[in-house]
């Protein structure tokens, strides 16, 4: 079964994922970005958003989680590193194992 | 720990044997799997992070590129080549099973139009080619990451799920079974011992109405 993917974001970034054949959408702010992730979910398998935006909407992007499908993945956007995939990471392995195997060395 | 609420006759002590025995069993099996998810969890975090780093370097280096190239162009020249792509990545899905466990699965299949660029070469500069290609190669990867990522997300909600059911069985189920065969047994012992007591009183009380 082929699939599409989509990416879902605010500025200038969302152009270049365009460029490579992606299709594009915008949002501005927060709910209109929860509005069209829940219609992309239905159309798209994967689909990109940026780490702003994802950072708002933690609480949409975690039902996601359940089913293998679509799959949302935060990208950093242009306007420099939001952090919050990595913050994701940590807190899945903190779940998961109860105590952080990668990060630990880069605090200290 | 509270015991359940039933009746101390053999019936169902016999019958809470038998779901003691499930339970342990039940136990045991869960948290080898547990341990196995909390393996192959490891592993995939670590893949995971190593990847993220990457790309992310990578990504904003592409978007520095991009949006270098961007500013060589008007914007109107910039709306026509961007807003047609012709390279129109599709990928294919799929699901495999880590540990019983529905996970995507995700291959890249590139179908491109007979020009690699949405553009004509005339339009446009040539950094703005060299990006639009590097763009084509980190999505590529970002799909890979995306698919791992989702794994790790889905493996962790799963073993935060199995370590509930593996505790309930530890610390409430078993305890509680335990507890209530004991009680049982405790009180059939008893039952039985007041029987004898009784039969022997009762031999006695014969025994001495036939000496008189």
């Amino acid at each position: 079964m082929t699939d599409k993917m989509a990416i879902l974001g605010e500025g200038d970034s969302v152009l270049a994922f365009k460029a490579g054949g992606i299709d594009a959408y915008y949002a501005s702010d927060r709910e209109e970005a929860k509005d069209i992730l829940r219609k992309l979910a239905k159309e798209y398998a994967v689909i990109f958003i940026t780490e702003t935006l994802a950072e708002q909407m933690d609480d949409l992007l975690k039902k996601f989680n359940q089913s293998p499908y679509p799959v949302i993945l935060p990208v950093p956007s242009g306007s420099g590193e939001g952090g919050y995939a990595r913050a994701k990471m940590k807190e899945r392995m903190e779940k998961a194992l109860g105590v952080d195997i990668l990060f630990n060395r880069e605090d200290k | 720990m509270s015991r359940l609420n039933v009746n101390p006759t053999r019936m169902e002590l016999k019958k809470l044997k038998a779901r003691l025995k499930t339970a342990t069993r039940g136990h045991k099996l869960l948290k080898d799997k547990s341990d196995e998810m909390i393996r192959r969890f490891s592993a995939l975090i670590k893949l995971n992070k190593t990847m993220r780093d990457e790309i992310e370097q990578s990504l904003s280096e592409v978007l520095k590129e991009f949006s270098y190239a961007k500013g060589q162009l008007s914007k109107g020249a910039l709306e026509n080549a961007f807003m047609m792509p012709t390279a129109t990545l599709q990928i294919e899905r799929g699901v495999t099973s880590i540990m019983n466990i529905e996970v995507p699965k995700l291959t890249v299949k590139e179908s491109r139009g007979k020009e690699a660029y949405p553009y004509a070469f005339a339009q446009i500069t040539s950094e703005a080619d060299y990006s639009v290609k590097r763009i084509a190669e980190v999505i590529a990867k970002l799909v890979e990451l995306a698919q791992i990522e989702k794994q790790v997300a889905m493996l962790a909600d799963e073993i935060e799920r199995n370590k509930r059911r593996v505790n309930a069985l530890e610390y409430v189920m078993i305890p509680q079974l335990e507890e209530t065969i004991h009680y049982i047994t405790a009180k059939l012992d008893e039952n039985e011992r007041a029987s004898i007591t009784r039969l022997m009183k009762v031999k006695s009380m014969i025994a001495q109405r036939q000496g008189e």
